[in-house]
Formats: structure tokens, sequence, C-alpha cells
């Protein structure tokens, strides 16, 4: 397991916010120089700390006002197999996430529609059609928010 | 507020969703265009607020936090601050990693990060039953991301 001082905790903090900053200016905001926090960000990301960068565009600015989480059961389990309910809706573009969770249900969706009866299209046609696919419980989201974690 | 994407837009929106870290010059080459075309036309998206940023996601399993759960809360909605309360007091619990509200059966979820069962059942009791105007809590707990680009579908 890789060990983090609170410089680690404060880049990953900033990384978080904002990833698109230069190592320089990332180094300021930390007290650290441009080299050591190259470094320390090669190293975060070599240790897979740092899984990924994601850009962050306004959904809703780009036609898409409806986010919905949906838990979906399986109808027949031990009958489908996961790998294929896996893959086909993980290639529904508007599916923005997929979990597999234990608990009351089997996935956990996170899907994204222009309005409600684009939704309802995305909805019907395409999850309620899926191999497998049973129960499905839906929520509109109406806010979110994402904070920086046990860093710190 | 709707912005209109034309293609190009849409194009440098697709490449650059899927791989944020494409530069300028690799983006205008994917689609085709120079380089300048691509800094204006990020320019423009990023002064029209399409584009918000980019941040870096984290993998908390590789940082030693093993049990990522869903915790989905009923609040107690006779109480006029149930809401802020709540979120309020949630958002100071340092394992929660996300806070989401809803229109449905599910009022908030939380998404909450430990090193192991044992911890989390130490948060479940010390920070989160504790968390004012719950009226009920469902945890569903994370197996495996199976997908998490949350790209929009351009």
């Amino acid at each position: 397991m890789i060990e983090l001082d609170d410089f680690d905790h404060a880049l990953l903090r900033q990384l978080q916010r904002d990833a698109s900053q230069s190592a320089g200016a990332l180094g300021r905001e930390i007290g650290m120089s441009q080299p050591a926090t190259w470094r320390r960000i090669r190293r975060l990301q070599d240790a897979g700390v740092i899984k990924g960068r994601r850009l962050r565009l306004d959904a809703e600015a780009l036609g898409f006002g409806v986010t919905v989480f949906l838990g979906v059961k399986l109808a027949t389990k031990g009958r489908v197999s996961l790998e294929d309910f896996e893959r086909a809706v993980s290639a529904i573009p508007e599916v923005q996430r997929v979990e597999h969770v234990l608990g009351m249900y089997d996935y956990r969706l996170r899907v994204v529609a222009r309005d409600l009866p684009d939704f309802e299209r995305v909805l019907r046609r395409r999850i309620m059609t899926l191999p497998g696919a049973g129960e499905v419980e839906a929520n509109v989201l109406l806010s979110e928010e994402r904070l920086a974690g046990p860093i710190g | 507020m709707k912005f209109i994407l034309d293609d190009m837009d849409r194009r440098i929106l697709r490449q650059w969703q899927a791989d944020p870290t494409l530069t300028p010059s690799e983006l205008a080459e994917r689609c085709g265009i120079t380089v300048a075309k691509v800094n204006r036309r990020q320019l423009r998206l990023q002064e029209a607020g399409v584009i918000k940023g980019i941040e870096a996601v984290i993998d908390w399993a590789a940082l030693g936090f093993a049990v990522e759960v869903s915790l989905r809360v009923t609040l107690d909605k006779t109480i006029p601050r149930a809401f802020d309360d709540f979120i309020e007091a949630a958002r100071g619990v340092s394992e929660v990693i996300e806070i989401q509200t809803f229109l449905g059966r599910v009022d908030v979820r939380l998404s909450l990060v430990a090193r192991d069962m044992p911890h989390y059942q130490h948060i479940y009791r010390s920070s989160i039953l504790t968390l004012p105007h719950i009226a009920d809590i469902e945890a569903l707990m994370m197996v495996a991301q199976i997908k998490s680009n949350e790209s929009l579908p351009l």
C-alpha cells in the first residue's frame, strides 16, 4: 500500500478540484517546487491512486436535463449471465455508470436523458429489454455534490 | 441557457471526453482540424460554461479504502429543515464522497468509503446513524464498478 503524507493529500484535493493545472501551479498551492510536485503526481498515478481524469461538462447546458438513477433486479438469477447483462447495459450510450451491488438491487445505473419522455424511451426500449432485467426502481436526481473524501 | 453545438464541437467533445488528457494538438489531429481552431472552440465552450473543468478520479481502493457503500436515506419530511440539516451534517463526515438528492422513493443518497467492514461498522454507528432526521436507511454494498466514465451521449 502506498504511504501518503500531507503534501500528497493536499495535491490530491487540488487535482480532484482541477486536474488541468500545471505542476508549477499545483506546487505553488501546496508549497512545493515544480519538479517535486511533478514527481509526486507521477508516483500517485503509477500507484493507481489517480485512476483517470474526467472532463466535467454542464449536462443541462448541452440539453441533457434529466439524470435518473435506476436500481435493477435481475429477474432470473442463475439463468442469466451477468457478463451478458453487463456488456449489454454498458453499451447503452445514455447509461453513464453501471455498478454491480449487493443489497435490494443487483445493479445501480446512472442514466442521462434529454427530458422525461426521452428517459421513458431509453427505459422502455433499451433498459427493460436487457437480458435478465427484472424489477426497476427509478429516482430522479435533483442535486449532487462530490466531496474530497478521507484525504486530509 | 442551452448551448447549441455544431458537428465540430461535438467531435471535439466526444474525443476529449473519451480521453481528457489529450493535448490541443492531439485533439486537432483526431478531429482533422488545426490546433488554432481547437483552441478557439475550447475557449468558447469554456466561456459558455459548457466545460466546467477536468477533475482527477481517485481510486479509493488503491488508498486502502476497500469498502464502498451506497446509503439510501429516507428523511422525516415533517421537519421543515430535514434536507438542509441532514446534508450539512453529512458533509462533516470525512468518509462521505458523494451526496445526491432525489425525487422518488429515496430522498438522499450518500456514497461512503471505509477501510474494511469493522471500519464501516464504526462509521455507520458513530457518524451515520447520528445524522439528523433519518426515517429509514438502506445500504447497497458496491461489488464492482462496471462502467464509470460518465460521458454524455453527444
